[in-house]
């Protein structure tokens, strides 16, 4: 009988944070602090020729540091290292760090930041990713013939095509981005206490700009306020910023930054281009796919390597196809590098593949329900890149589920309406799959590693560098803990990510904290709970006659890729993931014809977890994350000129109210995954997936209209109106 | 960097806060937001944009809801200042923990001290609390984690409170 799996567990983090004690890293009091800032470029290219510094200003009274003072590399350490700490010389984006400066207090800080003068040469710059002159990364994944299928097209097949795109998109963070460093201690080592979803990357980072062993970069998360995986990457240059400026001012810095600063230089979502076609059998059984994804990288690597993979390997949707072509490229231009947001590529595929499902439907005078249905992928058959699907495959239970909750598969999709009035309702449809961990051998690489320790009073202390940014690791670690232990939860203690004290569990990305840092920390537990054994007596009363006995209660476990997962990186063939999460969405809306304007009055999703292990965190993670996509589907936009970011305010970069928020209406699906921890599997990005696609497919059944791009506008809903209504009169 | 609005002289200024009068000496259009985080450190109240966008910064003053972020601190001479550290908020938090309506907590006091006052008004006024109501008070306080469900669950039942 389990005491936690599938019952909520109060947050540990809870009455902390409703009480206004939760210590972020704005609320540190660092006495002797200095506050730190940023010379920017404003320009989206160009060379750097000088810093003039004004002689009106007395110099002796800040802390100035340039790409000179960087003791280590001069690199923001990632996955390539063509980004700089502080430009040297050539500028790739508009906001480009060219000096950090530290100040006793804000007025001082402010008029030091105006008195460097940069002397800057701008070039020319590209912002158009179909004319990008670079690419970061190519990938391509093929099964069997597509080509041959689309060159002889069988009798009574179809060919349906459709390019999509999408735009970028702010994590939008309540808290914004910071950190304070300290200065270098006598033995050289640093620390950073701040605001990051990954601690080891921090210190990664740390050490190669700071010239110091990772060891000696201390890294440590304060209460974080949002991430959305906007906190991934960039808190890498933010530490080391701060880092340098205390290294420099011989004092701690606070570098925290402002809502416009954060808005205008910290990386946002992947705009993107993708072209897709497929081949179907009259009876809508899919028999080839084409897809050619594209993705604007920005100005240097960061992680668009890996958002890409992701982005080509959810290209085909949660369907069988035969034959498969889908070849992606993340192009550099001199945008803002873009990075980690919530679904990392795949739902700027999802669009696309479920758009043209929907075209496909009307094309071939399917259901679109039944169209999905048909061509789902089920237990046993393969996925594009050949791997055979086994467990935990709950697609067919997601579209029984949805379709059982709002009778979508009788709605009359794209029938004409009778309303009169401009004001019309829709409903619309989408299927979608999202893998969870690391793509491909990700995990059996990283072997991410969870450490236990008995404490002198019979407590288990959790040591995990996983971090609670709101979607609840304290709970869900404290719930596994304790149900693996026999123990109560009262028993369990949760170590604070700190570099020095917990191992690298990986980062807190890709919807693996439950399914793969969960699922080591249930196997360290296992053990433990066998080293210490059974008994009548508490946890606690047996965990300290072990220790009394001379028992080791110091357990480190990492994790173990399931038996016979094959992933070839070269080819794309194989496993690329360990297991996918499923979920299917209706949305409701109204569209206004005469404005364009859009209300999601409704959102039903049917989603399988493998297993809800805190039932409340994950509902809570489904309708965040659904009304991310929601509000990216018709409402948040993010454009920049000539390289600027054009919301750079809360004023105008709008994202969804309590107002605008649509109702939800979440049925989970639990179809186990032996992989996992009880049998869970990832929950985080999948939401945000599906939210978009069934938004526009709900503007398409209320209007005929066949949205292509997202945010769907009410500019941009107005012209294929008007579109609609010339083609009417021609 | 923060906004910065006033370097004038310091004046000395009274504010009841959390049921305690305090006395300052500070720039007299000093954000009250600066004023509760750095000179009071009370640092439950958050900043969220610093220019009215997020309500973050929610607190009362006289029993009104104000955005601390815009309101200049010698504005509240005089007042009671309520802040989310402050006694009245046990119901909201209660039924905040209970709806799962915290995640990352940021904007949590904020909404909190935004709930206390649409539900005291609510009592007053002798308006049955209603989710739509719920979502018309909140509709200045930006959440980006739950999709606001549990928040608008969280508000109404604390607002229910002395309601049949």
């Amino acid at each position: 009988m389990e005491r936690y799996i599938g019952r909520d567990l109060a947050r540990p983090d809870g009455p902390a944070k409703v009480e206004g004690r939760a210590v972020y890293v704005a609320d540190l009091d660092v006495p002797g602090a200095w506050v730190g800032g940023v010379v920017r470029s404003t320009v989206a290219r160009g060379l750097l020729l000088g810093l003039d510094f004004d002689p009106g200003f007395d110099w002796r009274t800040v802390a100035v540091a340039t790409a000179a003072d960087v003791p280590g590399e001069n690199v923001v350490a990632l996955i390539a290292d063509d980004q700089p700490l502080l430009v040297a010389r050539e500028i790739e984006h508009w906001g480009e760090p060219l000096a950090l400066v530290a100040a006793p207090d804000e007025l001082q800080l402010a008029r030091a930041l105006a008195a460097v003068r940069p002397r800057i040469e701008a070039r020319a710059a590209c912002f158009d990713l179909e004319r990008s002159p670079r690419v970061f990364k190519s990938i391509r994944v093929a099964q069997g013939d597509a080509g041959a299928v689309f060159r002889d097209v069988p009798p009574g097949a179809r060919v349906v095509e459709g390019t999509y795109r999408t735009d970028s998109q702010e994590q939008l963070y309540v808290e914004t981005q910071g950190f304070v460093a300290f200065p270098p201690a006598s033995d050289g080592s640093v620390t950073v206490r701040g605001s990051l979803q990954c601690p080891h990357y921090v210190q990664k980072a740390l050490a190669r700009a700071l010239g110091i062993a990772p060891e000696e970069a201390r890294v440590v998360q304060l209460a974080t306020g949002g991430g959305f995986g906007g906190k991934e990457d960039y808190p890498s240059v933010l530490a080391c910023h701060a880092a340098l400026l205390a290294r420099v001012a011989r004092r701690p810095v606070r570098l925290i930054l402002g809502r416009h600063e954060d808005l205008a230089v910290t990386p946002k979502r992947h705009p993107a281009r993708v072209r897709v076609r497929a081949a179907f059998a009259a009876d809508g059984t899919g028999l080839a796919l084409e897809a050619d994804v594209l993705f604007d990288g920005g100005a240097y690597t960061t992680l668009s390597p890996v958002v890409l993979s992701r982005g080509v390997l959810h290209a085909s949707g949660p369907y069988r196809w035969p034959a498969a072509e889908i070849r992606g490229s993340v192009v550099a231009t001199n945008h803002v590098p873009y990075g980690a947001f919530r679904g990392f590529g795949a739902p700027q595929t999802c669009l696309a593949i479920e758009r043209l499902m929907d075209r496909a439907a009307r094309e071939l005078g399917i259901h679109p329900f039944e169209l999905r249905l048909r061509n789902a992928l089920r237990p046993g058959d393969t996925t594009v890149t050949g791997q055979r699907l086994e467990h935990s495959v709950g697609s067919l239970e997601v579209l029984e589920a949805i379709a059982r909750r709002t009778g979508f598969d009788r709605h009359a999709w794209g029938a004409p309406h009778a309303e009169s009035g401009p004001r019309r309702r829709g409903l619309g449809f989408s299927f979608f799959f999202h893998g969870a961990g690391f793509t491909g051998s990700g995990e059996e690489l990283l072997r991410g590693r969870v450490s236990l320790a008995l404490l002198p009073d019979g407590r288990v202390e959790v040591l995990a560098g996983s971090t609670e940014i709101g979607q609840g690791t304290q709970a869900l670690f404290t719930a596994i803990a304790a149900e693996a232990l026999g123990a109560d939860a009262a028993d369990v203690v949760l170590a604070t990510p700190d570099t020095a004290r917990v191992p690298d569990s990986g980062p807190t990305v890709a919807s693996r904290t439950c399914m793969v840092v969960g699922g080591v920390l249930a196997a360290a537990a296992a053990e433990l709970r066998q080293r210490v054994g059974d008994g009548a007596a508490s946890w606690r009363e047996r965990a300290r006659a072990f220790l009394a006995g001379g028992g080791d209660g110091a357990v480190t476990r990492a994790y173990a890729p399931p038996p016979g997962a094959r992933w070839d990186e070269h080819s794309y063939r194989g496993d690329a993931y360990p297991v996918y999460g499923w979920a299917a969405d209706v949305a409701e809306v109204f569209v206004d014809e005469d404005t364009g304007e859009v209300d999601v009055a409704r959102l039903w999703t049917a989603v399988d977890v493998g297993r809800a292990l805190q039932p409340r965190l994950v509902t809570g993670q489904i309708e965040g994350g659904a009304l991310q996509a929601v509000g990216w589907a018709h409402r948040e936009v993010v454009s920049a000129r000539d390289g600027r970011c054009e919301q750079d305010r809360l004023a105008t970069c709008i994202v969804p109210t309590t107002l605008d928020a649509p109702r939800f209406d979440v049925t989970l699906v639990e179809v186990p995954y032996p992989g996992g921890p009880f049998g869970a599997k990832g929950v985080g990005e999948l939401p945000m997936d599906g939210g978009a696609p069934a938004v526009l497919s709900a503007i398409e059944d209320a209007t005929g209209i066949h949205p292509a791009q997202v945010p769907a506008t009410p500019e941009r809903i107005l012209d294929l109106l008007v579109a609609r209504a010339e083609e009417a009169h021609a | 960097m923060k906004p910065i609005f006033d370097e004038s002289d310091p004046v000395e200024l009274r504010l009841c806060v959390n049921g305690a009068v305090r006395t300052l000496c500070v720039p007299p259009l000093r954000r009250l937001l600066d004023v509760l985080r750095e000179d009071l450190r009370l640092t439950g109240t958050k900043e969220g944009c610093g220019e009215g966008e997020c309500g973050a910064c929610t607190v009362l003053i006289d029993g009104q809801a104000v955005l601390a972020c815009l309101t200049a601190a010698c504005s509240a001479e005089g007042s009671e200042v309520v802040t989310i550290e402050g006694p009245g908020f046990e119901r909201a938090r209660r039924e905040f923990l209970e709806h799962g309506a915290a995640q990352c907590g940021i904007c949590t006091p904020g909404m909190i001290v935004m709930t206390r006052a649409w539900a005291e008004a609510c009592r007053r006024d002798g308006i049955e609390p209603t989710e739509d109501g719920a979502r018309a008070a909140l509709a200045g306080n930006l959440c980006r984690c739950t999709g606001y469900g549990a928040i608008v669950a969280a508000a109404v039942s604390t607002a229910r409170e002395g309601f049949p």
